[in-house]
């Protein structure tokens, strides 16, 4: 078990040297860079473009570039953003939360309405409730997040005026109720795709489980039909969902992200777009470093927590 | 049998079934799953229900226990359990004498246990689920319990989850799980097939043994004649979902009226104590010489100490001459099946050699032993997962040969003259295999085989998922191509009946050895290694072959 821990956390460390490199090569591939927004400036000369690019430390090769970033990095130094001044944890940490809320959210509704129409789409296989998760389920999953985004304002803001249409809360006004009020739409939209996934997965891994010899044995020791489909079944059904769940994050993140812009939600959404189109280096490789560790813990807390339910693994 | 009425009054009939009729959905091959079957259980016995796949024998357990799937539905007939009728019994009440009146026990004891959950928990759940006890009295019980069914250590077997225990120990942790409410009746759904040879003679006993000391009556449903003889008071006998026959065991056993029913007794293999008559001729050079054959399987990590080196194949020879057949035979874990992919190089030997006349393939690179391929065939033992579903029978037979050279059209013609050979019509040819049974597709199987006119045949299981009747025929179809090619075999099998009535010599293999070779003759009737003695002395039924000359009448 200790072995098995080990093991996968030397591959994430791997993992993620892997991509911060392949990321600080796309970035100085893209054209531009941070010194075109002064290539028209008529009160610039090229010597002080030189002067700037040497003081952001750009005139050397992009090899020492890079490891120097990382050398910073592995000592918490993630560096400064070209923009504003300010370091990259800093400027980061101010749009991160509101980021994590929305997933956060929209994870707790679409596990908890995903599990229950599996799950009831399981033991009702065919049944009138079944067709209609499976139909809405393929409509969930064709359309894209935004024009849901679009759709929820025009009804339940313009025309209906129930939900506010952007934004986290209303200035003025920090409750915690104006908060929620203003979560509902945003993560219930970005909820939608992923209620459609988790309910398809976990339809078929209920199915897989029900038909065990073990639901049978419950049955024959005349153990009640609700507890056998809540210990035994969904106890088997949920193990690969763990997986599921891990995998998932990257692209409930990228969702999240379309859907800040909707709702004009102050995350890391805004704040990425804008630091790309101001090829500000630091900001970006420090996103697309937290994206990429957010998502390689989740999938490694995913397999210790596999690990840890499962005893064939965790006693093995 | 006569349904005489009022058969309520007799208490010593614990499960009176009349007239149980199960429909099928529509549009399968036939209407029910059972149909008008009638009989009693009586307190205190033992009650084989026999029949082969298909005859309806496990419908009729669930439907006793109200777990049909949903698609089935009683249409007639009433199940009469200590005094109830259960037919149109609402579930929840259905549902309260499962476990406590009658409990249940299943074929897969890997699968029939909650991975998830302790043994003593598993325990516990069927006792809280009548509200049985307190958590402590409980767990007292299911102390007992675990003893009462010999499990060593009842204290660390509780904490236990199944994984680690093995086929006969988890089958034994189903027994105490059936018997803790201490119910009047026990079905059994075949709960030693899936079990070796030694460990099911232990598991039998512990059935006779419990059923005795309690006085419970026992429903036994069985495929197997062996175990029928080795433990039934009575017997019903069930075909295509209805009984044909039914007595006392020694009836049926002796003097099977219905054909069916004779039948099937004389498609039992039983235990041939003499040797086949070989094919060999005097001095000719052995086709196979295996030489300290050694394969080991590691797994773990030699870094964090988890390394486990379990040996598979551990010093093993033997020769083998044109024209015979070599048995190997053991329990599961005992190394044949590795052997078997050892000499077709499914696998790599880690030392050793394997002479092929004259040549060592051990030695040689795959693109030089392509060229032997087709002289080493195998035969499979699941005829349903080795044909694939989306190729024709004439695809599966053709390509193989094809590959290696042979002109399509004498492909074509040689395949449809061996499905003629192996006892199938010619125009099996475009057909596909799901439009086959199990002993049909183990025909194509074998007919694929011996398409590229193999030297040696090896045969790993091959009848091992065929219904007895069925199982002889394909020993006698194998007997005949041997006669009729000179192929050699080699015949792995865990069911020692089987491998004496095909092999030349046998091989017994325990935890990678062989401990013991000989003609069948002496491996049955004069065994030298205690663990061959063993072996041979769990085979159910011994009784059975000693009443084969008595059957021989109508």
């Amino acid at each position: 078990m200790v072995a098995f821990l080990l093991r996968r956390f030397s591959q994430s460390i791997i993992l993620l040297v892997i991509v911060s490199i392949l990321g600080f090569v796309v970035l100085n591939l893209i054209p531009g860079g941070p010194l075109a927004q002064y290539a028209l400036d008529p009160g610039m000369n090229q010597d002080d473009r030189t002067r700037i690019a040497a003081q952001m430390g750009l005139d050397r090769p992009h090899w020492v570039q890079y490891f120097d970033w990382a050398w910073r990095l592995l000592q918490g130094d993630w560096g400064t953003s070209f923009r504003d001044g300010n370091p990259v944890l800093t400027v980061i940490s101010r749009h991160v939360p509101a980021t994590l809320l929305l997933m956060g959210s929209a994870t707790v509704i679409a596990v908890s309405i995903g599990t229950w129409i599996g799950i009831r789409g399981a033991t009702h296989r065919y049944s009138v409730f079944d067709y209609v998760a499976t139909v809405a389920a393929m409509i969930a999953l064709s359309i894209p997040t935004f024009w849901f985004g679009l759709i929820g304002i025009y009804f339940f803001s313009l025309r209906l005026g129930w939900l506010p249409a952007g934004n986290m809360y209303t200035i003025g006004d920090g409750s915690l109720l104006n908060y929620l009020h203003h979560l509902i739409m945003p993560s219930v939209v970005l909820a939608l795709v992923h209620i459609a996934i988790w309910s398809r997965f976990m339809r078929t891994a209920t199915l897989d489980a029900i038909s065990q010899e073990f639901v049978k044995t419950a049955r024959a020791k005349g153990v009640r039909e609700r507890r056998v489909i809540m210990k035994h079944v969904v106890g088997n059904a949920l193990l690969p969902m763990i997986t599921l769940a891990g995998v998932q994050l990257p692209s409930l993140l990228t969702g999240a992200l379309v859907t800040e812009t909707v709702f004009t939600w102050p995350g890391m959404g805004r704040l990425f777009l804008d630091s790309l189109g101001y090829s500000d280096y630091p900001v970006v490789m420090g996103l697309l470093m937290f994206s990429a560790i957010l998502t390689i813990s989740a999938n490694f807390i995913a397999d210790v927590v596999v690990a840890l339910v499962d005893p064939r693994i965790r006693l093995a | 049998m006569n349904t005489e009425p009022g058969n309520k009054d007799f208490p010593e009939i614990a499960l009176a079934i009349r007239d149980l009729t199960v429909a099928l959905p529509k549009g399968m091959e036939r209407g029910y799953a059972i149909e008008g079957v009638s009989f009693d259980l009586h307190r205190g016995q033992i009650l084989c229900v026999v029949g082969e796949s298909g005859s309806g024998k496990s419908v009729t357990a669930n439907t006793m226990m109200g777990l049909l799937p949903k698609a089935m539905k009683i249409s007639a007939g009433s199940i009469t359990l200590e005094n109830r009728e259960i037919v149109g019994m609402d579930a929840e009440a259905l549902r309260s004498l499962r476990g406590r009146v009658v409990s249940m026990i299943f074929q897969d004891p890997l699968s029939a246990l909650n991975p998830l959950m302790t043994v003593g928990a598993q325990i516990d759940e069927a006792m809280t689920a009548h509200g049985f006890g307190t958590q402590v009295s409980r767990r007292e019980r299911a102390m007992e319990l675990l003893t009462e069914v010999g499990l060593p250590e009842p204290e660390l077997m509780y904490h236990q989850y199944p994984f680690r225990l093995s086929g006969g120990q988890r089958q034994r942790v189903m027994i105490a799980m059936a018997l803790a409410l201490e119910p009047t009746i026990l079905i059994a759904d075949e709960p030693t097939t899936a079990l070796d040879v030694t460990t099911q003679a232990q598991i039998l006993k512990l059935i006779r043994d419990i059923q005795r000391r309690k006085g419970m009556s026992v429903m036994f449903i069985t495929h197997d004649f062996g175990v029928v003889a080795e433990i039934a008071d009575s017997v019903v006998v069930m075909e295509k979902g209805s009984v044909v026959e039914q007595g006392s065991a020694e009836k049926v056993l002796k003097s099977p009226d219905h054909p069916y029913t004779q039948r099937l007794i004389a498609a039992v293999p039983h235990l041939r104590g003499d040797d086949r008559r070989s094919l060999q001729t005097a001095h000719s050079a052995p086709l196979l010489k295996v030489r300290n054959l050694v394969k080991t399987y590691t797994s773990g990590s030699l870094l964090f100490r988890t390394r486990r080196v379990v040996p598979a194949v551990q010093d093993v020879s033997f020769e083998l001459a044109p024209g015979t057949t070599l048995g190997v035979v053991g329990e599961s874990g005992s190394g044949k099946s590795s052997l078997g992919r050892l000499l077709i190089k499914l696998m790599a030997v880690d030392s050793g050699q394997i002479l092929f006349e004259g040549q060592d393939i051990v030695t040689q690179s795959e693109s030089e032993f392509r060229k032997l391929r087709p002289k080493i065939q195998m035969i499979f033992q699941d005829p349903f997962a080795s044909l694939n579903p989306r190729m024709t029978i004439g695809y599966i037979l053709t390509v193989g040969p094809m590959a290696h050279g042979m002109p399509a059209r004498q492909a074509r013609e040689e395949a449809r003259a061996l499905l003629k050979k192996v006892g199938l019509d010619p125009g099996a040819y475009d057909r596909y295999p799901h439009e086959f049974s199990g002993g049909q597709r183990q025909r194509i199987g074998i007919a694929r085989a011996l398409m590229c006119k193999p030297q040696l045949l090896i045969a790993d299981e091959a009848v091992s998922a065929l219904d007895v009747s069925i199982q002889a025929q394909i020993l006698e179809l194998l007997d005949r191509i041997q006669r009729e090619t000179g192929v050699s075999m080699i015949f792995i099998t865990h069911d020692l009946r089987v491998a004496s009535q095909i092999c030349d010599d046998i091989a017994v293999m325990q935890k990678g050895r062989i401990v013991e070779q000989g003609p069948p003759s002496q491996i049955f009737t004069n065994p030298r290694s205690a663990y061959t003695r063993e072996l041979v002395a769990a085979i159910p039924g011994e009784s059975v072959q000693s009443l084969q000359p008595e059957m021989a009448g109508p």
